[in-house]
């Protein structure tokens, strides 16, 4: 007991004055979680809060155009600004960096000419199926398309969504037009404006609910979801001091005494496990400490921690201990201080990037998805999310904590066979 | 007359480096005995730190065996074995970041003292070597002769019975080389037998008794160094050594 605490002080004390190891296990992931939790932060302002601007350039003089750019206001996803009627593709794009404007749509001219004359075909064809008189005959040219210009910068989805919104509100002026038309065919009056209100926008509300294993209803933002996937890559962080220290002390002269001397170098592994152990545990609690309490100050929402405070522990626990694992499982087998570096370095991001930290699982297809499974990564994330997210309990991460406890144990593993290959116990 | 017992004992053993179909050692034979200051020499590969490794257990023998104070290396129980002696590596074998007295620390538990005895030998081995003033210092910092020092003062933490020393002196000046012959020569005075490998033939001469040449893996001459002086007609180690050993580069 004595030779491992002596091995643990040493450690220790190596660790202590091993600076840049420390930065890169500490500071590192702190600016990581912070500059990527404000860039969440700030796409989900962007969206939410701040709204996408968009340039209207309306080339047709009618009603149904004035009416779609009315619709597209009521969106309430974009700040629309108004442009003179006659620009071209080229002008538009100029507009657009001048005004810092996401997104940009032309409306063609006789925009609403057309949709007038589709609308009044559809509401012939209708009461000809009604056994109305109508004029179904009548074949009309479909309606010119709208051009939509967007910043390149726009997420897919966000764009995708972008186009959702006009679509819908392209949707109300068509219908509306079609309605009126109806509505005058069969009365030969207008539509009352009272009763085309109640027909177009008396649309059914969408309640959403966060939907949490313990039953309550805080909206997850982009500190729950960033803090505790980042924690995690910051644990496995620890390669860049912890993988190096293995293959420094195997490739020192030290190593050399170490083996004449009456101690197995299996103390030596043990100890930099406790050590390194501790100094994930570290980066959690630091980490978690800043999302509590210093991120308000930065303008980003507080971390709230899980109610099950025990399972948080264990889960961190195990990520830690595979965390550490992993990086001596590296050690061992590299050669050079840059092998292990480079490797480590690389390896990480490739298990963050499979495991789910960069695009969510969910959104994983064949491969990926299969691949997920195998990156101890991935199981430490969605028991976080489950905790942090869902509100779960230590019997709703259980399912996670074993795969995760079952790699860690394969990379001890290999790593004894390695110091057997190599020679080094 | 009494025949002092045998503190190292090489029999008959052959060894080759795996990958490697050339063979270092075959059937050698080599006793060192209890107290002496045993010298090996030899060319650059010659095998001087082969030999050494496979004394100290950190190769193991082909065939044949290695007996330290009567325990042979890797049968027997290898903690009790690796107890009896101490290693001083040509190179330094310590934590750079560590202070002389955090290595002695760390290295005194390894080789299984308790607190009390390693605080008591770490006080008496930086006075003996001088590094006091210099304890709490990163050894990083230190000059090659003082980091010589904490090398060789790891290696002795323990009290050792054997000592096996590869080039204890290299590239110091010779203030410290003069202290570090004389301590070793202290230590053999309480009963440590030392072994010693070095290219500096002069400080061999004041240090050994006994020398063993050795050449592509065999051992070519064993004697007492007065004995080999005068039965090969040679005035110094260093012609001796010439002698059997030719004078032709050696890579």
């Amino acid at each position: 007991m004595f030779k491992l605490w002596a091995t643990i002080v040493k450690d220790v004390r190596i660790l202590l004055r091993d600076i840049v190891g420390i930065s890169l296990m500490f500071v590192m992931p702190i600016i990581l979680v912070v500059v990527v939790t404000s860039i969440q932060n700030s796409t989900f302002n962007l969206v939410n809060k701040n709204k996408l601007s968009i340039l209207i350039c309306n080339s047709d003089t009618g009603q149904s155009s004035k009416q779609l750019i009315k619709s597209i206001s009521k969106i309430g996803m974009f700040k629309v600004s108004l442009m003179p009627s006659d620009k071209s593709a080229q002008q538009m794009a100029d507009a657009m960096h001048d005004n810092d404007a996401m997104l940009g749509v032309i409306i063609p001219p006789d925009f609403s000419r057309k949709v007038e004359a589709k609308s009044k075909s559809i509401a012939g064809k209708a009461l000809t199926s009604f056994g109305l008189a109508g004029d179904s005959s009548k074949k009309v040219g479909d309606v010119d398309p709208l051009t939509l210009y967007y910043n390149p910068i726009l997420q897919e989805s966000l764009r995708l969504s972008v186009q959702g919104g006009i679509r819908s509100a392209l949707q109300l002026v068509e219908s509306r037009e079609t309605l009126r038309s109806l509505y005058f065919s069969i009365n030969e009056k207008q539509l009352p404006e009272s009763l085309e209100n109640e027909m177009l926008n008396n649309n059914t509300a969408i309640n959403e609910i966060p939907v949490s294993k313990d039953g309550t209803r805080a909206t997850p933002n982009a500190t729950q979801h960033n803090v505790p996937a980042w924690t995690i890559f910051a644990m496995f962080f620890v390669i860049m001091s912890l993988g190096g220290s293995v293959v420094r002390e195997k490739v020192s002269g030290s190593f050399i005494r170490l083996k004449t001397l009456p101690t197995n170098y299996l103390v030596g592994i043990f100890s930099k496990q406790i050590t390194y152990l501790a100094v994930t545990m570290l980066q959690a609690a630091v980490i978690f400490s800043m999302g509590i309490w210093l991120f308000p100050f930065l303008g980003l929402p507080a971390l709230n921690l899980p109610s099950d405070i025990l399972a948080l522990i264990i889960v961190t626990v195990v990520c830690g201990w595979c965390a550490v694992s992993y990086s001596i499982c590296v050690g061992v087998f590299a050669d050079t201080q840059e092998q292990a570096n480079g490797f480590g370095a690389v390896s990480i991001v490739i298990l963050a990037a499979i495991g789910g930290l960069m695009v969510p699982s969910f959104a994983m297809e064949g491969f990926a998805k299969t691949a997920a499974n195998f990156s101890p990564m991935h199981w430490a994330l969605q028991a976080y999310y489950s905790l942090f997210l869902e509100g779960g309990k230590l019997k709703d991460v259980v399912n996670n904590i074993i795969p995760l406890f079952i790699i860690t144990v394969v990379l001890q593993l290999i790593t004894f066979w390695g110091l057997k290959r190599k020679n080094l116990i | 007359m009494a025949v002092n017992p045998s503190a190292i004992e090489v029999e008959n053993m052959g060894f080759h480096y795996p990958g490697n179909s050339e063979v270092s050692f075959s059937g050698l034979n080599l006793k060192v005995e209890k107290g002496a200051r045993f010298g090996l020499f030899g060319p650059n590969g010659a095998g001087k730190t082969t030999l050494i490794s496979l004394m100290t257990g950190l190769l193991t023998a082909d065939s044949g065996h290695v007996k330290l104070l009567g325990h042979e290396m890797g049968k027997q129980n290898n903690n009790a074995t690796n107890r009896l002696f101490g290693f001083v590596p040509q190179d330094f074998s310590f934590y750079q970041e560590l202070s002389p007295a955090e290595n002695l620390e760390f290295f005194g538990a390894w080789s299984g003292l308790n607190k009390s005895t390693i605080k008591r030998r770490t006080d008496e081995l930086l006075h003996i070597l001088g590094l006091e003033e210099v304890r709490d210092k990163q050894v990083q910092k230190f000059s090659g002769g003082m980091k010589r020092r904490v090398n060789l003062a790891i290696g002795v933490i323990h009290n050792p019975e054997i000592l096996f020393l590869d080039e204890p002196t290299v590239g110091v000046d010779v203030q410290t080389g003069h202290a570090i012959i004389n301590y070793l020569l202290e230590l053999n005075k309480n009963g440590t037998t030392l072994v010693y490998t070095s290219h500096q033939l002069s400080e061999a001469e004041d240090l050994c008794q006994q020398v063993a040449l050795i050449d592509g893996g065999k051992i070519i001459a064993q004697d007492s160094l007065r004995n080999m002086l005068k039965d090969h007609k040679q005035e110094s180690l260093e012609h001796l050594f010439l002698n059997l050993t030719g004078k032709d580069y050696r890579n």
